[in-house]
């Protein structure tokens, strides 16, 4: 053995070493075995999967699965209405949440509360379509996709002010 | 202890409307011994055995219960949508029925946005990946042989307290209602440095996604130095596994953050070089301030108090001696003062802390107090070890937009009436 493997067999019985507090008993997570919930969609729009739709498309789909909770339109509620303003949620989601490609995650993710999961891509992009285009921030022939939510301007966009940035764990 | 133990000595006002000396707490316990050991010698033998000290008790089992004469003491359970969202609903600790600091494990608040989850332990995994060297994923049972740490730390719902914040009366309601989304254990589990250092973070991975094995997948962006000083996956709750209401098998613990980061039934950690604007930390989770612009990402809780004892929907029972007691924390460490006003804010005296004072844990404080049956407004104001001071409600009121309930903690006064009635008010 040489010199130099030598010291790269130290070194990395070195590295080993420090990670020895636990018993290392970590398996190997191959991608393929990591679900989408396990990530989220990026503002800039990484994460988001092939597909399409539009708010017309989301009208029949909003009646079928979310009426219900969130009201005939979208700003009845009673459950957070998510089509603002309205006088049940003063954060409604397709007005006041600073970046659309959340729409398209949480909908997918989450939604509808009884079967969340259920829903597949191209009806949480018109889901998400429809909100937008309720609240105003979309047309309606625009088709929500990889390439069209993240450069949805969010109307509410810069009035967030990031207290993590600004003070850290201090209470506001 | 009796009116005229009290009556009869010189008692040591420390403020107004009858509060007493802390000092006052020791020798009145002693006082208390005494009297209890002067038993009159007659009427022995008629005196009544009652029917348990005359058979024999029942026989052991497996898990104890409380008592069934407690089987009152329950949590508050809200469920504001019941008829279209049942699985969104909220759960409050019945603090006016509790002393100590530690909460049963069955009366731990719960706030569910989708519901309890039905978990296979031996199918659940953690995940660790994103910006790290080595992606990994963790069985219970690997984790169960991490050496583990034990602290006790509160838990409390960033919408705590949430009905004094937005309703314009005060509701009269118990503690369980008013301030029960907040709850304290003792956690045991693995340092998540450990196992973050196991994977590898890489340079630029700066903020983890948690997320839960939940319906909802519920998901929290947290800050890598967060999660190396102080995070913890918790795998114990007061000494048991965690409950099922409570992240069964594991949750996330970040002492002193608002409750919904501490992700229950926690299945990723995702290294990421940036927050990725999850629905909680984007609408559901950040205040609107009084000029309409908006607060993200703020996580420590604030500064807070309230009496527990006596507290609202409580009936005084009579004049004289009482000790006031209540809890206190802060996100940013531990409590350093609380003072504590029986003349609605008038006059202070400071209460006395039960140790050891712990960092983001509840403190109980208590204060002992001769009532003499006259009108008044009790209230106490706790002061962190960074110098930050409860606010009153109306300062609160005036930083927010008049629609956030968030990181309210203001301070809380209960109206004490001529009969004894112990009633919620704003002042």
């Amino acid at each position: 053995m040489s010199i130099f493997k030598l010291a790269t067999a130290a070194l990395l019985l070195t590295a080993a070493a420090a990670r020895a507090e636990g018993p290392g008993l970590g398996q190997p997570l191959d991608a393929a075995d990591i679900p989408f919930y396990a990530t989220y969609v990026k503002p800039d729009g990484t994460g988001l999967p092939e597909g399409s739709g539009t708010a017309a498309q989301g009208a029949e789909i909003y009646a079928a699965n979310c009426a219900s909770c969130h009201g005939k339109t979208g700003s009845e509620g009673p459950v957070m209405p998510p089509v603002g303003p309205n006088d049940v949620w003063a954060k409604p989601a397709g007005s006041y949440w600073p970046y659309a490609t959340t729409l398209f995650d949480y909908i997918r993710r989450a939604m509808p509360l009884e079967a969340p999961k259920s829903l597949s891509d191209d009806e949480a992009y018109a889901l998400a379509a429809y909100i937008l285009e309720r609240n105003g921030v979309i047309e309606a022939e625009t088709a929500m996709t990889a390439e069209t939510l993240p450069a949805v301007k969010m109307p509410n966009h810069g009035n967030f002010l990031d207290v993590w940035a600004k003070q850290g764990a201090k209470p506001w | 202890m009796t009116r005229s133990d009290i009556d009869g000595a010189a008692l040591e006002y420390a403020a107004g409307g009858g509060l007493l000396s802390r000092r006052a707490l020791l020798a009145s316990a002693a006082a208390g011994t005494a009297a209890g050991l002067a038993l009159p010698g007659a009427a022995r033998a008629e005196a009544e055995i009652p029917e348990w000290t005359r058979t024999a008790g029942a026989r052991a089992r497996g898990y104890g219960m409380p008592a069934a004469a407690e089987s009152a003491v329950q949590r508050a359970i809200i469920e504001p949508w019941q008829d279209v969202a049942p699985a969104f609903s909220l759960s409050g600790t019945p603090h006016h029925r509790l002393r100590g600091t530690i909460t049963p494990s069955g009366l731990h608040f719960e706030v569910h946005h989708g519901g309890r989850p039905d978990i296979d332990p031996a199918r659940h995994r953690l995940m660790i990946h994103g910006l790290v060297e080595r992606p990994l994923q963790f069985s219970r049972d690997a984790l169960e042989r991490y050496p583990m740490v034990t602290a006790t730390h509160f838990l409390e719902c960033a919408g705590n307290s949430l009905f004094n914040a937005v309703m314009p009366e005060p509701m009269q309601a118990g503690c369980d209602m008013l301030h029960g989304l907040l709850s304290n254990t003792e956690w045991t589990g693995i340092p998540l440095r450990v196992l973050m250092e196991e994977a590898g973070v890489k340079p630029e991975g700066k903020w983890v996604v948690a997320a839960g094995a939940d319906g909802p997948s519920l998901a929290r962006s947290i800050p890598m130095e967060k999660v190396m000083s102080d995070g913890m996956l918790a795998l114990y709750q007061n000494g048991e596994r965690i409950r099922p209401e409570q992240g069964y098998p594991m949750r996330l613990l970040l002492p002193g953050f608002e409750g919904n980061m501490n992700i229950k039934w926690l299945t990723s950690l995702w290294v990421t070089e940036a927050p990725v604007h999850t629905k909680d930390e984007s609408g559901e989770y950040t205040e609107i301030l009084a000029d309409g612009s908006s607060v993200q990402f703020t996580f420590a809780m604030g500064v807070k108090s309230f009496i527990t004892h006596p507290s609202s929907t409580m009936t005084m029972s009579g004049a004289g001696y009482y000790e006031i007691s209540g809890l206190a924390w802060t996100g940013a460490g531990k409590v350093a003062k609380v003072e504590v006003s029986a003349d609605g804010g008038q006059s202070w005296a400071e209460a006395a802390l039960a140790g050891p004072v712990r960092p983001q844990a509840l403190t109980r404080f208590s204060l002992p107090w001769h009532w003499d049956g006259s009108p008044l407004v009790l209230m106490s104001r706790a002061t962190d070890e960074t110098g930050a001071v409860q606010p009153a409600r109306a300062d609160w009121k005036a930083r927010y937009h008049a629609s956030n309930f968030l990181h309210y903690n203001a301070i809380q006064p209960w109206q004490i009436t001529a009969e004894g009635a112990v009633q919620n008010v704003y002042l």
